[in-house]
């Protein structure tokens, strides 16, 4: 943006205050639009629309909407840039051109995403009544209406078996990332390696080791214990590769500090490097659960859903929120159908409550009374 | 609550400072050697500054005194290093305990960001496995001895990095002193502070000398004058690794040096 007075040029002669602070119509807007930066962009934007259409919808055959906006952007940003270059110069012209592009492409995102939640709100709200929280499908007849009965089998467990997964799989990961950066040994590369290979795992693929692993041999019985296995080994990469980025940027030379203090290397771990990287920490917990938290398909080959809410994890079919959306979304009955968008809505409004938790978690200060959790196993005198 | 300099007698249970010896050590990064054949003595009571110009192995030395060298993948070493007389290496001491006794101050300031003042002095105990009956007395003898307590005595709980640098240095200093060491090594404590903090580090050095074994590593020719009561100039020629020129009374490495190149050193006419 160029930098321009906000009022005419002042005189430097006549100026009244030249010894104290310059008076506020003096003051430069150094940031910001300036009104030849707004009209060219209106100008391009005008212009190119005007040419799109010219061109697009009289001079050729062409016709549908997606096609013309993609031909109006690409004609504006070539608008822009010649502007931009008869008015400022040619690398002015390429930053204008750049800024043009990303901002676009952070719009289209946003757009894309703020569409995706107004949909799923418009299609679910209508039928969410507190009751969705409180009872379940069991009984319900295909000809209620769709505000009858309501989700909490699949949110208890949803929630339980989220729950369970990342128990299992936030200590594991996090001391698998801690091997990986801080015993260094020979073996690194191959877990790093099995690591990113994991993260590749299609969670149905997930669903069926499971279930040909522990299920068939009778080992575990058709539970929401059995999911939350299979939803570990989708969780379990994203936590190590994202705990291990986070470990790797706490500075070396507080774990100096801590050598050169007489630490051991699991004291210097626990009191220095996982407290240091608490937040990043908590935010691998957060991504761990996005990944798996709207996996269908380890609950329809695990679990298998029930219109009962079942509080037991470890034994008998349970329902979870994915499972309830595919159920119902593939069903022939019109209310399912909607029960299914309700049931979307609850699982991004849940998703949500569990992000803002964390961060309000991950906000707390330094020099805090903390409780360590391994204190037994800092009481012992220097080894 | 007024700020006394504590005698090496009023120190309650914490033990003498000890004599540190070097015999012969060689260090090496992989096969590239940068330490040849140093043989130095740091005795009780004194301050020791080693000078010479950058790259010349001094920091190597300092970190071999206390095991923090093997800390650097393939680093090598040989020589001996004794602690009172028994050899730091294959003397049977765990490598803890010869970081607890002899302690270390870094280059640049490195305060717990997690914790608060309080906390960070108590670290190194904590760190250590050290039980600590008297905390809140560990702590202002800690601070009052890092010359830090009159200024942070009202706001011990907040977090360390809140300090300006040369508190956190001093911070860092009170740190290494709350476990007890004998000997405290000093990897240029100053380069990173203003004038006037330098100043109070130094005046700190000078009375926590009458309670350990200091050695410091500095490029201030000054400062070296200022604190130490011994010297020794280091030098590495191109290509070659780093050796010890002259050792001896600081006023004489000075004033009256044997080695031309000490003399040319010390005045700023190479390095």
């Amino acid at each position: 943006m160029t930098v321009q007075h906000a009022s005419p040029a002042p005189d430097t002669a006549t100026r009244p205050h030249s010894g104290g602070p310059p008076p506020r119509s003096d003051r430069l807007r150094l940031r910001g639009w300036s009104r030849a930066d707004v009209a060219e962009l209106a100008g391009a934007l005008l212009g190119s629309f005007a040419l799109t259409w010219l061109v697009y919808e009289e001079l050729t055959t062409l016709s549908g909407g997606l096609g013309f906006v993609v031909c109006w952007f690409f004609a504006f940003l070539v608008t822009y840039w010649a502007m931009a270059r008869n008015r400022l110069g040619a690398g002015a012209a390429g930053d204008r051109l750049a800024a043009a592009t990303v901002a676009s492409v952070g719009l289209l995102l946003v757009v894309g995403l703020v569409a995706m939640l107004v949909y799923v709100v418009a299609k679910g709200y209508h039928a969410l009544r507190p009751q969705f929280f409180t009872k379940d499908q069991y009984g319900v007849s295909p000809l209620a209406k769709p505000t009858a009965g309501g989700g909490l089998a699949a949110i208890v467990g949803s929630v339980e078996q989220v729950g369970l997964a990342t128990v299992i799989s936030l200590p594991l990961g996090i001391a698998t990332a801690v091997f990986l950066t801080e015993v260094r040994g020979r073996i690194g590369r191959p877990v790093r390696l099995l690591t990113d290979a994991m993260s590749g795992i299609p969670s149905v693929l997930a669903g069926l080791f499971i279930f040909a692993l522990l299920i068939l041999s009778h080992v575990l019985p058709q539970s929401g214990f059995a999911v939350s296995l299979a939803l570990t080994i989708s969780m379990l990469p994203t936590i190590t590769r994202t705990s291990e980025v986070v470990l790797r940027v706490v500075p070396g030379d507080l774990r100096e500090a801590s050598y050169a203090l007489g630490g051991s290397e699991w004291r210097t771990v626990r009191r220095i490097l996982l407290p240091t990287a608490r937040n990043g920490l908590i935010t691998a917990a957060i991504l761990g659960v996005a990944r798996v938290v709207g996996e269908a398909a380890p609950g329809i080959i695990d679990a298998g859903s029930s219109p009962k809410v079942n509080w037991n994890p470890f034994k008998g079919p349970q329902e979870n929120l994915p499972l309830m959306i595919y159920e119902d979304i593939k069903s022939s009955v019109p209310a399912d159908n909607i029960r299914a968008w309700t049931a979307a809505l609850v699982l991004v409004f849940l998703v949500l409550v569990l992000f803002v938790a964390a961060r309000a978690i991950a906000r707390r200060r330094p020099g805090g009374t903390r409780r360590p959790v391994f204190r037994f196993l800092d009481r012992k005198g220097p080894s | 609550m007024t700020v006394v300099a504590l005698k090496a007698a009023d120190q309650p249970a914490g033990r003498p400072p000890a004599a540190l010896r070097a015999y012969d050590v060689n260090a090496w990064f992989g096969s590239h050697q940068v330490l040849a054949d140093v043989s130095l003595a740091f005795d009780p009571y004194h301050v020791t500054a080693l000078i010479g110009p950058s790259g010349c192995g001094k920091s190597t030395f300092l970190r071999a005194l206390n095991r923090m060298h093997e800390l650097v993948r393939n680093a090598g070493l040989s020589g001996t290093i004794e602690l009172d007389g028994v050899d730091i290496y294959r003397g049977g001491l765990a490598v803890m305990e010869v970081r607890r006794r002899i302690g270390m101050v870094f280059q640049k300031p490195n305060p717990f960001p997690t914790m608060s003042i309080f906390d960070n002095v108590l670290s190194g105990t904590q760190l250590s496995g050290q039980a600590v009956p008297d905390k809140q007395g560990l702590v202002e003898k800690s601070l009052q001895r890092a010359g830090l307590w009159g200024e942070v005595k009202d706001r011990l709980r907040s977090p360390g990095g809140s300090l300006s640098g040369g508190q956190q240095q001093r911070l860092c200093i009170a740190r290494a002193l709350a476990v007890q060491p004998e000997v405290l090594l000093m990897d240029e404590p100053c380069s990173a502070l203003d004038p006037s903090s330098t100043r109070r580090i130094e005046e700190t050095i000078t009375e926590i000398s009458s309670e350990v074994t200091v050695v410091i590593v500095t490029h201030n020719m000054q400062q070296a004058q200022r604190v130490s009561n011994r010297c020794a100039f280091f030098l590495a020629d191109a290509g070659q690794p780093g050796h010890v020129v002259e050792s001896g009374p600081t006023a004489k490495l000075f004033d009256d040096p044997e080695d031309q190149r000490t003399l040319d050193y010390v005045h700023g006419r190479f390095g």
